[in-house]
């Protein structure tokens, strides 16, 4: 589906603002009399608190107010749970513990906040920190995922009878039955490590309460501007119109910027109301490492059923998941690993079983992938030694399984995210492999180009994996479509943009309806003023759903300025047609008014207009699907090992998608390319590592590798597949976790087979070459 | 991440800036390209009560042939500098050769080399090739001036004989004999990232291919340079031998150095790159003696 601008790779209208540095961003608010917040936290995971002195604190020059929690009052309280688990699911347990602002009484992980310093620097603030007496009894750290399920470990709640914060268990089919069936029953252990998400603009709040107008203005670094509407008013017991939350520009989101339950989201706002002050707080990268939340970390058993021919029987999976010291995303991220394990191949039978513990760590919540790297990861991992076992083609017992488009739609009796069963779309899942074993030249790769350059003495290793990427999800994504009297088209919408492209992909949406150019469409994305409802910038739903409701309110004003301008022109609602930026008589172009000369029409400032027509050439339009659309593709990579050291060089990366419909397919190809660096990251650098004493030993990217551009293969070979969605108009399915998601089992898959006469069996999701070498040590042995 | 306050001097002229050291003593902290410093500062782990900031001294900045056929290279010279000189390529083609494992090219254009060599951290390249080019370091002070070796200079990690009053100013680099080789090898996790171990040597023939001399220096696996006592006793006088650059690689990993295990890389791992380093390393370096270095 393409049209004039639909479907074309039109650049981003964005990037000269961002580009020439003229954009807004959280750290350039400055308003006069501001103040700066610094946080005091806990170098204990896991502490009783005797004593917090901050008499010396409060004294330095320059310190405004210091608090602890005692200080709040009652407005300290556990924050609310912001994904609450889905009550669809029989039999489930859910100890919610959700985060709270500051700590008292005991510190559950090393990070957490628990003094705040308001002072007229930064600097200031930070020297201050320095005069606090914290005084606190260690406690030994749960840090061990699986001995922290046990009832005999130290608890992490004690109000709780154990670590335990969820367990849920959901069957497809019998996999026991299945099993009895079986030829091959093949079972491993295997690690999801954990990453972060590691925005290159960490968080960022400033918040002016304007007591004059009884008015809180935020300016928030959010992926869920009115989320966090709705908390602070909700907190402040404010209407949540006297609550005004801004996302400026802001340098990537990747999910921990859902949050809104932070000790600066709930204290800073309480804060600048009781000081009559403006109060800015930026996150530095230390803070972010430490008290924002990452993900992954997983421990899985997997076991998998098979005939002797490589068809999949059954599949059984339980998992232990860390949701850190609280859990107030609820079940979200587990319940992704569980609908994702299982959805690329045809499994009939299939037991999956979440064992969802609270540790000494900071709290996870959704990271770019949320969850469904991890299922992706255990699949294809299983995969791989299933093949093992049965001596076959990696590539050819995924082909025998992954499901065909006739199969569409397929429920597959888990309840996800979204809270019911999930249904797979749409899709060729089989094709999308047969496409990448085209473009990688499989067949040539095995044959030719591997053997030959063992001769050589290069170990070049090839990995082929599929995935699938839930995506879309409700509840539901509103906009408002107006043109204005000069003939310019303003786009407004709840969701906030971390970078996506939003301001050009929503305008080619705009566009193709009202005939518009792209650079006529101006969009507004995270002003809680411009537009009130909503749910945010997540789960791969901007384009989709907040597109979709973009697209929806365009229809309505095309309709209007059809209705509005046959009146005017004197003809017909047939007879009238879009010119661009106007409107004009069929046929009789000479005869036309522009859009901005109607709009003013559509709003008379006197005279008498009918009863039922609303002003202006406007409309506003919602949409809610009734679950998400599942994406698909498939990755390969190719890997040159060098067996002495261990260095590895990607040689190739291809990767084949299905997103459906594509409204620009250039940020498409960015957003996966992203992605994949991210994947890639996931897969060789990046890796969140505490020690047994709950200290975070990666609270720095010297120690925390980012991928970088010169990381990266030359060139990342992108392949489209489309099938369309029925859940939407458009017929699209999100994309912007895709690349993320399939890279580390292909990556660790590519490795195996390089050093194929080591006999590796890798069971973590991130390698790096020591660790590498290791395995080798060990197989060797 | 915001520093503790100090006090900042921007001395115009090296006797300016030796006058404000001799006056600040334990206070004061020389800042050269900062991109070591500024971020320890941020950290809080460097807390210095004054900077001395070098950057408008320009008299510290250049690279100078010496009478006897090498180069002298002043003290705030940019790493870029000294990578892109077309006479230190001439003269010593292990320094360009090196320079682009340091860091990214944004940072080699602001840090410096006379500052890296004396920030001496075990995991930064420039002390170590300093110490395997022999090179010969000045020090001066208010009314005092002193030569180092690059091996006296550095006595831990990041630690060093210079005193507070006291300034690294100028690097000599001595002429390469005819016949002379050299190679850098380096393993890290990330281009322009720490290196896990790295392995630089310089090597001379003598007119019958028998080995005259050999530097080899182990970098990241101790906690300062590691200049190799086995390179020197098993290969001076014989034929370099690839048996013998395993001899000597075997040595040099297993008895002259003290890798340490931390988040990217085990002691073993570390120990087996020295194994794999230092014979690629020294069979390049003799292979570019033998065709005239």
């Amino acid at each position: 589906m393409t049209g004039k601008y639909f479907g074309q790779p039109i650049k981003r209208l964005e990037d000269k603002h961002l580009l020439s540095g003229r954009a807004k961003f959280i750290d350039d608010i400055e308003i006069p009399g501001m103040l700066h917040a610094a946080f005091l936290r806990s170098d204990y995971a896991h502490a009783i608190i005797k004593k917090i002195d901050v008499s010396e604190a409060r004294k330095h020059p320059g310190v405004v107010a210091v608090y602890t929690a005692e200080d709040f009052g009652d407005y300290w309280k556990p924050g609310p749970l912001q994904v609450p688990p889905p009550t669809a699911i029989k039999g489930s347990q859910f100890n919610a513990r959700t985060l709270v602002p500051i700590a008292k009484g005991k510190v559950r992980f090393s990070g957490e906040p628990v003094a705040i310093v308001i002072a007229e620097s930064r600097y200031i603030a930070e020297d201050a920190l320095e005069d606090i007496i914290f005084d606190a009894e260690p406690l030994p750290a749960v840090i061990d995922l699986e001995k922290a399920w046990e009832d005999t470990s130290v608890k992490v709640h004690d109000d709780l009878p154990s670590n335990l914060a969820a367990l849920v268990k959901q069957e497809a089919g019998n996999y026991e039955e299945a099993k009895k069936q079986a030829d091959v029953v093949v079972s491993r252990k295997l690690y999801a490590d954990r990453v972060a998400g590691a925005a290159m603009e960490n968080r960022g709040f400033v918040v002016n309460w304007d007591e004059r107008n009884q008015e809180m203005v935020v300016w928030a670094t959010t992926q869920a501007p009115l989320p966090l509407r709705i908390a602070i008013a909700g907190k402040m017991n404010l209407i949540e119109n006297q609550v005004r939350v801004i996302t400026p520009f802001i340098g990537g989101g990747f999910g921990p910027k859902i949050m809104t339950s932070q000790a600066d989201d709930v204290l800073l706002p309480w804060i600048s109301m009781k000081l009559n002050k403006p109060i800015k707080w930026l996150e530095d990268r230390r803070e972010n490492f430490l008290a924002t939340t990452s993900e992954r970390d997983q421990v899985h058993y997997c076991e998998i059923a098979l005939k002797k021919d490589g068809t999949i029987l059954g599949f059984k999976d339980v998992f232990y998941h860390n949701t850190g010291a609280y859990d107030p995303y609820g079940m979200t991220v587990p319940l992704n690993t569980q609908t994702h394990t299982v959805s690329n191949y045809r499994i009939p039978n299939f037991y999956t079983e979440i064992r969802m513990v609270f540790t000494n760590e900071m709290v996870v919540t959704p990271v770019r992938g949320a969850g469904r790297p991890e299922g992706v990861f255990v699949m294809e991992r299983m995969m791989d030694a299933a093949a093992k076992e049965l001596k076959m083609d990696p590539a050819e017992i995924r082909m025998k399984n992954l499901l065909k488009p006739e199969e569409f739609p397929l429920k597959t009796g888990i309840i996800g995210q979204d809270f019911v069963e999930g249904v797979l779309d749409s899709g060729d899942y089989k094709g999308n492999l047969v496409k990448l074993l085209e473009m990688v030249e499989y067949e040539k790769f095995r044959k030719e180009i591997q053997p030959q350059a063992r001769k050589e003495g290069k170990h070049l290793g090839i990995g082929v994996v599929a995935f699938t990427e839930g995506t879309a999800v409700g509840p539901y994504e509103g906009a408002r479509v107006t043109i204005g009297n000069n003939g310019k088209v303003s786009v407004a919408t709840g969701i906030s943009t971390q970078g996506q492209g939003h301001f050009t992909v929503f305008a080619q949406i705009v566009a193709e309806q009202l005939n518009v150019k792209v650079e006529d469409v101006k969009v507004i994305t995270g002003d809680t003023n411009h537009f009130h409802w909503g749910a945010g910038t997540f789960a791969s739903r901007g384009a989709t759903i907040a597109g979709t409701a973009i697209h929806n309110a365009s229809v309505l004003v095309r309709q209007k300025i059809f209705a509005t301008a046959s009146k005017f022109l004197g003809v017909p609602e047939d007879q009238v047609e879009l010119c661009e930026g106007s409107v004009c008589v069929k046929g009789k172009p000479e005869i036309s008014i522009s859009l901005g000369e109607l709009a003013g029409k559509a709003n008379p400032m006197r005279g008498a207009v009918e009863a039922d027509v609303k002003p202006g050439l406007e409309a506003t339009a919602y949409f809610a699907p009734p679950h998400g659309a599942t994406g698909s593709g498939a990755c390969a990579i190719i890997v040159d090992v060098d067996p002495e050291t261990l260095k590895i060089k990607i040689d190739r990366l291809v990767l084949v998608h299905d997103c459906g419909t594509v409204i620009n397919p250039l940020l498409l190809e960015g957003q996966i390319q992203g992605a994949i660096s991210m994947g890639i990251g996931n897969a060789f650098y990046e890796k969140i590592v505490y020690d047994e004493n709950g200290q975070l030993l990666t609270a720095s990217f010297m120690d925390y590798l980012m991928p970088q551009a010169t990381d990266m293969p030359n060139k990342m070979e992108i392949g489209h597949l489309h099938t369309s969605s029925p859940l939407n108009p458009l017929g699209m399915k999100g994309v912007g976790e895709a690349g993320a998601i399939p890279t580390p089992p292909a990556f660790v898959q590519a490795v195996e087979d390089a050093l194929i006469e080591y006999n590796l069996d890798i069971a973590d999701s991130n390698l790096n070459p020591s660790m590498i070498f290791e395995y080798m040590h060990r197989s060797k042995k | 991440m915001k520093p503790v306050k100090f006090d900042y001097y921007a001395p115009a002229s090296v006797d300016e800036a030796l006058d404000t050291l001799a006056e600040l003593g334990y206070d004061g902290k020389v800042l050269a390209g900062g991109q070591s410093l500024i971020a320890a500062m941020n950290f809080r782990m460097a807390r210095p009560a004054a900077l001395v900031d070098l950057n408008n001294v320009p008299e510290l900045s250049y690279i100078n042939p010496t009478p006897e056929g090498g180069l002298a290279i002043g003290t705030m010279t940019r790493v870029y500098q000294v990578e892109h000189d077309p006479e230190v390529a001439k003269r010593f083609p292990l320094l360009p050769e090196v320079a682009k494992f340091i860091a990214h090219s944004q940072i080699r254009r602001r840090g410096t080399f006379g500052g890296a060599i004396a920030h001496a951290d075990p995991a930064g390249q420039l002390p170590s090739i300093a110490v395997t080019m022999d090179a010969n370091l000045l020090i001066r002070g208010k009314g005092k001036e002193r030569w180092v070796k690059a091996a006296d200079l550095i006595i831990g990690p990041f630690m060093t004989t210079i005193e507070p009053d006291e300034m690294l100013a100028e690097v000599v680099l001595s002429a390469n004999p005819p016949r002379t080789g050299s190679n850098y090898q380096q393993v890290s996790r990330q281009s322009g990232g720490y290196a896990q171990a790295a392995v630089a040597s310089i090597v001379t023939l003598d007119e019958n291919n028998l080995c005259k001399a050999v530097r080899l220096v182990l970098m990241s696996v101790g906690e300062v340079p590691i200049l190799s006592q086995k390179a020197s006793q098993i290969l001076v006088g014989h034929v370099p031998t690839a048996d013998a650059f395993k001899a000597v690689a075997e040595a040099a990993a297993t008895s002259e150095i003290d890798p340490a295990t931390d988040l990217h890389a085990t002691a073993k791992y570390r120990r087996n790159l020295i194994r794999v380093l230092v014979a690629r390393s020294l069979a390049e370096a003799f292979g570019r003696a033998k065709r005239g270095g």
